[in-house]
This record gives C-alpha cells, structure tokens and sequence, in this order.
C-alpha cells in the first residue's frame, strides 16, 4: 500500500486491517518514519528513535500473528518529551536536564508500550510545560502545520504539549500522549485542528512524568477522532500505587461509552465564558455548537459559573508555587546539567540561572514570593480558598445539568513570535481551559469549523468527576454533526 | 503591594536563581504586573471558605513501611553530573 494510503488510517481503522493482514505493523511504522522525516520543518520531535519504532512493530506484527494483540498494538505515536522513557532521551524541553536518559519508564507510557504501540519519539513542548504556545522550548517551537488562507506566517501549534499535536494533525503520528496543567493539551488540541483529552485528576498516574504542577498535571490523549482518543485513554488509564494522588475508580471501556446518543442530556452553557471582546467567529462557533448538540437531541440550558474570572489568577499563584517546590529538585547535584559557581550555593544558582529559560525562571521566582514568610496567607493561602470556591461552582452546576459547553480557546492558532513580551496576554489563553483544571474535571476538546483564516476551532466539553463517558458522548455528537475533514496546508502529502 | 529591585534579588537567591544585573529591571516590571493582576483575587470574600490542596484529597494512602525497591546504586548514578564510586559528589563545603 502507498505510503499516503497508509497514513490515512486512523486507530479504529488501522488496528482492524492489520488485524485482518491488510499490512504489517512494521509498514505502518515505516510510513510514519518518512512522514516524521518529511515533516522536519515542523521541529515537531526533539529526539526521534526509529529503530526504536521498528523494532517495537516487529514485536506488534508478532503479537498480532499470535492474536494476542490490542486496539493500540502496532500504532505509531509520538511520546511528548515529559514522559520518562527507559533508555531514551528525556529532556521536559529544558536544557537543565542535559542528556538525562531515564533508567525507568512513566508508568502512562509503559502501559502503552505494553500494550503495543510503537514509539516514534519524543515531542517538543514549552519547558517543563510551561507555556501556552511552544515557544518556551529550549530547543525552538514546534510549529503548527496549519496555516493562514492568506498568510505565510509560521502560526504556533499551542502549548504545552504542542509538538504532540502538531504531530497529530500533519499526519506524522497516529495520536500522541500530552499533559494538561491548565489546558496543555486542549489548547493544543483546538489550534490544531484534532481530539485532545484532559481526564479527570487521578485518572491517569503522574509517575515518571516530569512534574509540573502536581495538584493539576494530567496526562491525556491527542487523537484525530473521538473514538480513537477514547480507545487510547483507556490504555493510559488505571490506578498506580506508585503516584499516592491516582485514582482508585475502575476504568471502564471509554470506547464503549461512546455509543448511546445525547438525547435528553442536559447541557449547560455558562454565560460567564461569553467573555468582553470575545471574537465573532468563538461566538459563532459556540453557537454552532449549541446547534449541533441540540440538534442531536440535547437539551441546552444557561448556567452561571460566577467565580470563571477569577480561576486564571489563582491558577497563576497555585501552579507556580507547586512549580517552585518540584523544580528545587534541579540543584546540578544527582542528574542534568551542573553549572560550576564559587561554593555550593554559587553551583546551585548558576546550574539553575543558566538551566532554565526565561519563563520558568519567571514562575519560579513568582511561586518562591507567594510561598515565602510573610505572603503565605495573603497569595497562596487566598488562591487555594479561591480554588474552593470555583470547585463548588461546578458542583453547584452539575446538580442540574449533565455536562458543559465552551469554545475551547479565545482565538485560533496564532503567529509565533505574537504575545512574547506580554505574560498575562499569553496566559489568557487558557482562560476557558483553566477553570476545570482546579477542579479537577474531565474535559475534552473537539474540532467543530474554521475561523475566517481558515484556522481551526475546539469547542470543549466540560464533565462530571470520572464522568468521561458523557464528553465522549458529547464529543461524537459535535464530531458527527461537524463533520470536521478539513486537513492542514502543511500535511505530509507528496508522498508516495 | 510593588516589588522594588532589592526584593526582585533576595527571591532569586532564595529560588537560587542566578540573574544577570540587566535582567533585574525587566523583572522588576514583569512580576509587578503578574502579581497586580493576581491581586484582584483580594476582592474575593473567603473568610470561613477552606482551602483547596489538592483534588480528591482525602487523607494520604498508606502502606505497609517496607522497602519496594532498591539496590540499584548504578541507574541511580547513572545522570549524576559528577559522581564519585557509588557517591554524588558537591563542591566542597567544609574547609
């Protein structure tokens, strides 16, 4: 089979052919291997490991002989370089992890390795997953393969876990793992045209991802349908012993719960995201959105959500002050990079001045003064109240309506470069993303149009505590009345 | 409450952050902005309203006090910058 064929399959699809013989799981990689070299421009992976990739499909091609495979052996995915890999480079886009190589593997992506899929390598990302638009990598953005009808401007493909998604959408990996602090992977997922999932906090275990914000981080899925992101989800999910905040529900078959329609679902749309100066085209989407679901048999309700305002600004105390704490572990002492100074402390601050990047730097100093005697109580003390608060306005909510609905995003994908020397401007791109990080909430982002550039557009679903059988749900009822096939300028397609 | 210079510098020598003297000024700006805009949170009444620390939090899961793991003196050393025999090493510290 052509190259371009194979790489139209998706997971459902192409875990059923090779099943079937159609191909072997090693031509599948070999295809994805010549669409990761082709799309190098993108600077989607900081470290690609293909002889990796083929030897994990050798082994897929055997267990599918065998019949002993899943839905997820022989997939080629890109591993968003947060994830501790055994043996392969991991860098959290930081150069203050040097050439750190894992001796252990993330507990998210050994469940994927054992379940067979096959990794094409590891993903760029902001540093230490902090940022909203890539361009806080150590190693230069990734850029998103889509781009403006009349424009040439290399647009960001969003953060953090923006090589993961633009992997997604230019065709250069079947689906990808991400993870979401507040909004890192359905940003991403929004400006690039594709599925992306933020589970509920505890569904997926945090061991062996570089930590960030360890009360928010999540690992979730990017995919290009909802069912393939629901398959994948399942494979990533699941309690572990080893992370003490891991949830102890069952996980169930997230595929499963796709089916069943939307019909007599109560859907909540908060007035608090129509937001001062929201651009036409969110509005119309949302709208759009509100149409989709109704038409599938959904009844939508008005909800208030009032503290939605103000979940960004105690999002910028909370999160920066767990990255305080996780980051004091980068000393140049037992791994990574080490900076020589004039005494102990002297190597401590030079390792960690000339180790990081300008924006963790930023939100380290910032969570060293919300923490620091004195300003305890008034910044973080406050921002976990605050944290209270916004999580009791959901449960408010979710007493009479079954799940929410929100553009995804403020705005579609935008110039790199735009934004840089303004914080609070960038971090305003999670401000619908955010709110069901503090609480914690499952949430998925959705493909539903294009804005008057041509660019994509999410719509996300907010649900209940490990209720992601309601989003998915919801989410193929958006995917199905969108019908969303536009692909990419940037697609890998002059391919034989 | 306005950060001055003085302050911007003893945060990064508690983060133990080196910051070049031009860096100063621009951060100086920057963390006055983020914290005037996280600031408005004080318009919010919490009195009585418990702080969140986490999601699900109930109590920490405990298990039995044994050792899971170990014995793996050569994976453990195999980042450090500097390592000594089965040692991470530091600059000196005692004269």
């Amino acid at each position: 089979m052509a190259i371009s064929e194979l790489l139209k399959f998706d997971i459902a699809t192409a875990s059923t052919a090779l099943r079937a013989g159609d191909f072997t799981a090693v031509e599948l990689t070999e295809a994805y291997l010549e669409a990761v070299e082709a799309s190098r421009d993108l600077n989607i992976f900081i470290t690609e490991t293909p002889e990796r990739a083929i030897a994990d499909a050798a082994k897929a091609d055997q267990r599918i002989r065998s019949g002993a495979s899943s839905k997820m052996t022989g997939m080629p995915i890109g591993m968003k370089d947060l994830f501790c890999t055994e043996g392969v480079k991991t860098t959290a886009a930081s150069h203050i992890l040097g050439d750190f190589i894992p001796p252990y593997e993330s507990t998210v992506s050994a469940k994927l390795k054992a379940a067979g899929a096959v990794l094409l390598g590891k993903t760029n990302l902001d540093e230490f997953a902090m940022g909203s638009s890539n361009t806080t990598s150590a190693f230069g953005s990734a850029i998103n393969p889509w781009k403006q009808i009349n424009g040439n401007k290399p647009l960001t493909p969003g953060g953090s876990s923006g090589g993961s998604a633009a992997a997604v959408a230019a065709g250069a990996a079947i689906a990808a793992t991400g993870t979401d602090t507040g909004g890192s992977i359905r940003q991403p997922a929004a400006f690039c045209g594709i599925v992306g999932i933020k589970p509920t906090y505890g569904r997926c275990s945090r061991w062996g991802v570089v930590a960030f914000a360890s009360s928010l981080d999540q690992p979730g899925p990017f995919a290009r349908t909802v069912r393939d992101a629901a398959i994948m989800l399942a494979v990533m999910s699941g309690h572990d012993a080893k992370d003490s905040t891991s949830a102890t529900q069952e996980t169930p078959d997230f595929e499963a719960l796709i089916e069943g329609g939307v019909k007599g679902m109560r859907i909540g749309v908060p007035k608090e995201y129509r937001v001062d100066d929201m651009p036409g085209d969110i509005d119309a989407i949302w709208r759009r959105g509100i149409e989709m679901v109704t038409a599938a048999g959904a009844e939508v309700v008005d909800v208030s959500l009032p503290m939605t305002m103000s979940a960004l600004p105690a999002y910028y105390i909370v999160a920066p002050a767990e990255a305080s704490a996780n980051l004091a572990r980068y000393d140049g002492v037992r791994y990574g990079r080490r900076i020589d100074g004039d005494d102990l402390a002297g190597m401590y601050s030079a390792t960690r001045g000339q180790g990081f990047g300008k924006e963790v730097r930023r939100r380290i100093m910032i969570g060293t003064y919300v923490l620091s005697a004195g300003y305890y109580d008034a910044y973080y003390k406050k921002a976990q109240r605050v944290r209270t608060l916004i999580a009791q306005d959901f449960d408010s909510v979710f007493r009479n309506v079954d799940a929410l609905l929100t553009p995804t995003t403020p705005g579609a994908a935008f110039p790199i470069g735009e934004k840089e020397d303004d914080p609070i401007a960038m971090y305003l791109n999670d401000v619908f993303t955010v709110p069901a990080s503090l609480a914690g909430l499952p949430a998925i982002s959705v493909p539903a149009g294009v804005d008057a550039n041509g660019l994509p557009l999410g719509l996300q679903i907010i649900g209940r505590p490990f209720d992601e059988g309601t989003i998915l749900r919801l989410g193929q009822a958006i995917e199905d009345a969108a019908q969303f096939e536009m692909r990419p300028r940037l697609l890998v397609k002059d391919l034989k | 409450m306005s950060l001055d210079r003085d302050t911007i510098t003893r945060i990064a020598k508690l983060a133990r952050i080196d910051v070049e003297e031009p860096e100063v000024e621009g951060l100086v700006t920057e963390l006055n902005n983020i914290l005037d805009w996280v600031e408005t949170l004080n318009a919010i009444p919490t009195d009585g309203v418990e702080p969140m620390v986490g999601v699900g939090v109930k109590r920490a899961p405990l298990r039995e006090d044994v050792a899971t793991d170990g014995e793996q003196a050569e994976a453990v050393l195999a980042n450090a910058p500097d390592p000594a025999s089965t040692y991470f090493t530091v600059p000196k510290v005692i004269e």
